[in-house]
This record gives structure tokens, sequence and C-alpha cells, in this order.
């Protein structure tokens, strides 16, 4: 059952780096993270992979596989032919630390940027009410294990380091629609999402859906929603005229 | 003085799942300058494994439950050997708990009244687990995780500085407690995975939540972060370890493909409706209800059925028994021959529960089983065995403020801490605990802090060197052994000798072997440089667990007697002798040392919450309250 795969995996840091070639056992049933500690244990014990759980739950060990982004430890080695060199490469988008591992800070200063939840004050805890179907949207968005792949793929980021500033990327913007649909969130937050976070460089790719681990439906269900209701509030003279009027009424 | 990075704080949290975060929470809140220790990233901590949900007696699924119920299962599920305060502080507090995590932002499924929908576990009498999906553990941690951010936003706006009072350093190692001269807490000791440069920290008091030890054993649910940190930076530091014999078995981990062997299947597909069969298809857990259960669970697959519908007349499926009990029953069917192709048991929800209410009630588990092992768990049944989870033995601690035994300014709250769960935990109490525990640890520090009134005390720059020293031992040694090899070795040993069945012979020899092992991994070499080294960080994880491994070992062979997640072959019965006694781990040197200590008394008014039959099932005749009727409740 075992063979011998052929892999290539970049090895470097910050200044340089290249792709190295390895030759190394396969058995059955395993993905491409176990091919990664094989390596370790065997032939570079200073290999450079961030992982935690390996079953697909904590978003740790994402990386490129033969250039796409995926997570290592749920990408089976039964999908490749024997023949097939297999390419392992750091996430593209952000600065590598070493090997595998890259510094994903961005995302953690991102997501200190938006607003935390904002409950009613006068509710108390224990009284919090609401309906399965009126959670179930917010909660397909907090199935996401922050394994950034999306930011990763986006092409907004990709390659544009200079668009990082005003772009909070598809995990983030997610987040702040996470928040908008929460039935007991508190505040406005549409405008934040197109002014703050820049969901207007979003043009609906579905680059991110795509390589979604959770296989969450982050373009459909969470940044055209918030486009819809971006738009509704811009350029509806209704809604335009309705908040005027109750402006002017505080 | 040093080149090392330095920095002050009131309190260092080692460890940042449930325990941790909710301790930094509470210290944060308590005024505490707050520093939070992550061996990983933030957010990536094991709590994210947690499946099934939170046991907390809310009452939203059967009005009947109260704490006093939960208490009830808690001891039961134990067996008696739960701190009793402690079991108590946590069934009484578990609902608030609960209940704050909503005003973080968490959003647990629904009951029709829209309150928080509680499901079916093992070892609970009433649906009791807060959840989401199968996934109730990643809500824990990313509400936790966003409640710190929101109190870092809180600070910007007052201070300027989102870090100032509560900072988060990720990927970051602890492998040394700083100590003054008279053993008092005074910091720690640890290096960046990134950079490998070593960081101090200045601090009175210091919180350990740093989880399990799982990864001594081959076959695990744990993740490379369970290597035993905080046990064995305790007992370095001086403090003690309780009942480190009892280590959790789940009885169901995947058992194919044998890259996946050990992670977890979720005991909410039991709970929702899954049985276990063995290979000539019979439902054997009628076999193994164990007599001190009897009353409570069915003894026909009829009734079994009834139960998920009329739990009111109906009694519970026995696959629903605490999970020592699951997990020594399927170990028997294979061991006599009556396994599946992959030496497990089949687990089916498939012919229970129609495809879209799985997908529905079991999103995780169809994805992982699809993804991994090829298999629909809608369409056919899951191969599955036991599998080391979690270790119910950890630092003694006092059960109100989660202060470690012998060492000031030290606190221990989580899966790290002992004394909750008894000889065996039960599904769901492991979240509420992190989170009754981690506020108690947290508001304990601060306690602490304020009583030293500013008279910090200090270590010497002599303990400063001698851990750095150690630290970078494995780059100093030449053509020593590879840290992955001796790994490999200790999680065989451990799996083979000191697994979920034990013996004298087989315990000794796995003794003999650690002493082996110990010496080996004093020179263990390592290639490359520290920078992001995990050869490195594994060669400095491997002490910890050896030390760890010995205790569990030690204290194995000397409880004579099978308890929850300690079966002894050859002393297959429960004893009293041994359920009055606690055995408590310290270390000397390099020497682990474990003594016997007398239980803590269970109060009279906790005892008479039992029937006074059940009672006597498990304590001796003097320790039975005395009442004029005679009954006990």
């Amino acid at each position: 059952m075992s063979y011998q795969a052929k892999f290539r995996v970049w090895r470097g840091d910050e200044q340089s780096g290249d792709l190295k070639d390895f030759t190394v056992e396969v058995n059955e049933g395993e993905v491409v993270l176990d091919i990664i500690h094989r390596l370790q244990a065997t032939q570079a014990s200073d290999l450079a992979v961030r992982w935690n759980c390996k079953a697909g739950k904590c978003g740790s060990c994402s990386a490129e596989i033969n250039g796409r982004p995926r997570l290592l430890c749920m990408t089976r080695m039964s999908t490749f032919s024997e023949e097939e060199t297999i390419t392992v490469t750091p996430m593209r988008a952000f600065p590598v630390i070493r090997d595998l591992v890259t510094d994903v800070s961005f995302n953690y200063k991102k997501a200190r940027e938006i607003p935390a939840f904002a409950p009613p004050k006068d509710l108390a805890p224990g009284e919090y009410r609401m309906a399965q179907v009126d959670v179930e949207r917010s909660q397909e968005f907090r199935k996401c294990i922050e394994c950034f792949l999306c930011q990763d793929t986006c092409h907004v980021v990709r390659d544009h380091e200079e668009n990082k500033e005003a772009f909070a990327g598809p995990r983030f913007l997610m987040r702040v629609a996470e928040l908008d649909m929460h039935p007991l969130d508190s505040l406005d937050r549409k405008n934040q999402a197109q002014e703050e976070f820049g969901l207007g460089m979003c043009n609906i790719t579905k680059c991110c859906t795509e390589v979604c681990p959770e296989h969450i439906k982050i373009t459909d269900n969470a940044l055209i929603p918030m486009k819809e209701r971006v738009v509704d509030r811009k350029y509806d003279p209704l809604v335009w005229l309705g908040s005027k009027i109750s402006r002017r009424g505080q | 003085m040093s080149d090392f990075e330095e920095h002050r704080y009131d309190v260092v949290i080692i460890g940042a799942g449930g325990a941790g975060l909710r301790a930094a929470i509470a210290a944060r809140e308590a005024g505490l300058r707050t520093a939070i220790i992550c061996k990983s990233l933030f957010g990536k901590a094991h709590t994210v494994m947690a499946e099934g949900g939170i046991a907390a007696s809310m009452g939203n699924a059967n009005s009947n439950d109260n704490w006093q119920v939960h208490y009830r299962d808690t001891m039961r599920g134990g067996k008696f050997l739960n701190n009793p305060r402690m079991a108590e502080l946590h069934a009484k507090e578990a609902p608030d708990r609960v209940w704050e995590l909503e005003t973080y932002g968490a959003l647990f499924d629904r009951t029709k009244e829209g309150k928080i929908s509680q499901r079916n576990f093992g070892g609970h009498e009433y649906p009791r687990l807060a959840h989401v999906g199968d996934r109730t553990g990643l809500e824990l941690i990313r509400t936790l995780q966003q409640k710190i951010v929101s109190l870092q936003q809180e600070d910007e706006r007052e201070t300027g500085s989102p870090d100032g009072k509560l900072r988060v350093f990720a990927e970051l190692t602890v492998t040394e407690l700083m100590q003054d001269s008279s053993g008092a807490i005074a910091g720690a000791f640890g290096y960046w995975r990134e950079s490998g440069r070593f960081v101090v920290f200045r601090a009175p008091a210091v919180v350990l939540a740093t989880g399990g030890i799982g990864k001594s054993f081959k076959v695990t649910s744990n993740s490379w972060e369970y290597t035993g940190d905080g046990h064995a930076l305790a007992l370095r530091a001086g403090s003690t370890l309780l009942n480190m014999e009892f280590v959790q078995f789940h009885p169901t981990g995947m058992v194919w493909p044998p890259s996946v062997k050990g992670i977890l299947v979720t005991e909410s597909v039991r709970g929702d409706g899954g049985v276990l069969r063995n290979s000539d298809g019979k439902r054997f857990m009628f076999n193994y209800v164990p007599d001190v259960f009897r009353k409570n669970y069915a003894e026909t697959e009829e009734e079994a059925d009834r139960w998920y519908t009329d739990p009111e007349h109906n009694k519970r499926p026995p696959e629903l028994l605490p999970r020592d009990e699951v997990a020594r029953a399927i170990n028997s069917e294979v061991k006599a021959g009556r396994g599946t192709p992959h030496g497990g048991v089949f687990l089916d929800v498939s012919t229970r529960l129609p495809a879209e209410e799985i997908i529905r009630r079991l999103p995780s588990m169809h994805h992982q089983f699809k993804e991994l092992a090829d298999v629909d768990i809608t369409a056919e049944p899951m191969e599955v065995g036991p599998t080391c989870h979690y270790v119910m033995g950890g630092v003694e601690v006092d059960p109100d403020s989660a202060a470690a035994a012998r060492v000031p300014g030290l606190f221990a709250a989580g899966e790290v801490a002992g004394g909750m769960h008894g000889s065996n935990r039960l599904g769901g109490n492991s979240l509420s605990d992190l989170l009754v525990f981690g506020r108690r640890a947290g508001i304990g520090a601060a306690d602490y802090v304020a009583g030293l009134k500013g008279e910090y005390p200090e270590f010497s720059d002599e303990s400063l060197n001698a851990a750095s020293q150690a630290a970078l031992a494995p780059f100093d040694t030449e053509n020593g052994e590879n840290p992955y090899t001796l790994h490999q070795e200790l999680q065989q040993t451990m799996n083979d000798l000191v697994g979920i069945i034990r013996k004298a012979e087989e315990i000794a020899e796995a003794l003999n072997k650690l002493q082996v092992l110990k010496a080996r991994a004093k020179v263990v070499s390592v290639e490359g440089h520290r920078q992001f080294n995990p050869g490195w960080h594994l060669a400095l994880d491997l002490q910890n667990m050896i030390a760890v491994s010995e205790c569990v070992a030690k204290a194995a062979l000397i409880r004579e007697e099978s308890r929850g997640g300690h079966t002894r072959d050859d002393f297959p019965e429960m004893s009293n002798f041994w359920r009055q006694r606690n055995l408590i781990c310290s270390q000397v040197e390099d020497e682990i040392n474990v003594v016997e200590q007398p239980i803590p008394e269970i109060r009279d008014d906790l005892k008479r919450l039992f029937e006074r039959d059940e009672l006597s099932k498990y304590l001796t005749e003097a320790e039975l309250p005395t009442l004029a009727d005679g009954s006990a409740s």
C-alpha cells in the first residue's frame, strides 16, 4: 500500500528561500500533513510548519498545495496520483517567517478593528431569547475556523500589499455581516462595512467561498447581502429621506 | 541586567484555551495587568476540539434539572472521588457562566421558546448540554477570544493602547516558573516559537491553564500542545499533582485510516440516537451495565429506544453510560473477537435518524468522516474505538480560589487542575469546568496580588541563567538522539503498558522504560537554529511528557483497584480502602514521589442529596449521614 512520493517543499525565511526536493514514504489513508511530519521525523527535523488539531477544526495548518490554498490536514494523499510531484508552499498573501509558517498578524489586527458585539443594555444574562431560524444565519459564519485561506486567496490583497490597509478581507467582512445579522446586536454596521472595512473593493469573484474548508458561503450569504443593504441605504431615495428625517428628530 | 526581552505584569496566564481566557477576563476585570501566553496562535487552543456541549443545569429542556441533580451526576460519574466542594461550585455556577457567554456574543442552538437548547449526554440525568451543533468548543473559544478583543478595545478607547492592560503573547512557550528564595512565584521564563528568543516575565501570580497530557499516548484525541507542560511546571516549582492515574479514554475515536486514529467522534452521536454494535450486529452495551448504574439504564432495546421520545417513563440506553464504562466495554468486545475489520466497533446513526437530521445535528462528524475516511455517516456505520482523551488528575488546588498547593502565587484551572472530576469526567463537564474555575482562578490571583500590597517577590539572576541554559541544552549536545524517536517510544510505552487496561507487571515494565527514556532525553540533540524549530520544541516538551508519564505510571501501580479512568486487570473491583485516599505526586530533583493522602470530607448536606441506598454502594457505614428515619434524602 505504501509508495515513495515526490515532494517539493518551500524552505527559507523572510530573506530568501527555494523549493527543496524530497522523496518520502506515503501510506494508505494519509494526508499531506502526515507526510510533512514524516519529513520532520526522518529528513528535516527543523522543517517549520504550524498545526494543532489535525482534524480540520483549528485552522492552523494553512498552506498552498500545488498553488491552491488548503489545510494540510484535510488534503488526502489519495487525491494525487503516485507519480505526481506535490509542491507545498507557504500562504502567499502573508510574509514568510520560516518554511511553511507565515506571519498572519494582519488578521488579528483587522479583528481588533471591528466593534464588538453590543447587546441591549437592559437585557440581563439568562434573559436572551432568540429563535433558531434567526440565529442560523450568523451561526453559519461562526463556523469559521480562522484558517485565513480566504484572506490568502482574495485577489484584492493577494498580490496587492497596498490594499491591506483599507480592506479587511472576506473573513472580517463576514464577521461584520455576522454581527449585523445577530438578532440582538444593537449597532448599525452597514456603513462600517463599506466605509471602514472596504466592502466596496470586493467584486464577488467567490474565490474565498471556493477555498473555505468549512464550506461557508462567504460571498453569497455574507458579502452580497451586506452589499445589497449598503446599496439600499445609499441610493434608495425613501431610505435616504427616512434617515434624514429621523436624524433631524434626534 | 540581562539581554532577555522582559515584561512586568500582575498576573501571567499560561494557556489560552477556555480556562486561560476566562481567567484572563476575570483578572483584567479585577484590575490586574494581565498577560495571556498561548503556545500556538490565539484562538487555536485545544478547547476548539470540544464538540458536544457545556453542561449546565439551566433546566431549559427539562425543568426538573437543577444544580443538585447535576452535582449527583458528577459525583456518580467520578465514582465519588471528586473533590466535593469543586463539584458543588461547578454545578452551582455553570448556568451563570453559560448565560454570560451570550452577553459576549455566543450563539447557541435554541429551543422553541428561544432559550438555549440542551442535549442529552452520557451520565447526565436530563438534557443538559448547551451546544452549537457539534462544534461547541469552537463557539466557546471564539466567544472568549472576541471578549478579550472587546476588553482591549475598551482599553484602547480609555488609554490609547489596546494591550496595555491585557496582552496576548501568541506562539510563546513557557519552560520554567520563576520563584523567589522562599518559593513564592516571581515570574515565568519562555521562548518565542517564531524567533527562538527568550522572554522573561516578572509577575507575582501565575495561572496554569495548559490543558492535558494526551501526547504521551500513541492513540489520542489531543493535539501537539498537550504535553503536560503545566503539570510539569507545577511539579518543578514544588507543587503537587493529585490522582494522576486517572486518564480518560474516550470510547469513540476514529480507528481508520491509521493517520487519523484517535481523532474524536463526539458523544453527541450517541446522545442523539446513535448505537454501538459489534461485528455480530448486536447492541452489546446491554451486557455491560454495572450494578451501581443498573437502576437508571434500560434492559431492552425497545425501552432504550422509547427513552429518546419519552424519557419520563423509560430508562436511558446503556450507550449513554459514563465514558469509562463504554470504553471498557468496547475494549472487551474487540478482545473477544467481535470487533470491526479495523479493530473497533460500529457506531451507527445512519439507521436511526434521517440523513438531513444527521447533517443538521452532527455537521462536523459528517464532514470529518467524509473527508478523512470516505465514510458517509448518513448511509453507513462508523468504526470507532477508545482514544486517550483527558486527564482527570492534575495540580492539587484549593477549590474556591484555584490556588495550587505549596506554592504561593501559583493557580491552576481547567484540565491541568485535579480533583473536580474524581476518577472519571462526564462529557460536557469539561467546558463548564473551564469557565467556572477559570473565572475563580482569575479572581483568586487578583485577591492574592492585592494581599501583597505592591511587594512583589523577585527571582535571582542565577535562576534566570539556569532557565536559559536548560532551554538551550539540546543545542549543546552533539550526536545525541533524535527527539522524535524518543517521543514515539514514549507514546508506544504508555499506550501498551499504562493504557486503558493495566496490570502490575506491565506498569512496572513501563516504569523501567521511563527511567531509561528519562536518561536518554537529557542527551537529545537538535539540528538547525532557534527560529521556529519544531525539533527543539519537542526536545523541551519531551522532558515534561516523561515527568508526567512517570506520575501516571507510579500512581497507577500504587492504586490497587479499578475505578473510573483507572482499570487494573489484577484488581478489577472498586475498593473502599482506595476510595478514601488520594495519591499525591511531588518531585524532588529528578525523582517523582507518590504518597497517600485522605480524601476531603463530603459535607452532610451534600451527602443527603443522595438516597441512602446509593450512597452505601460507595461509602462505608461510618461515612453515611445519620438520620433518624434512615433515609438520606
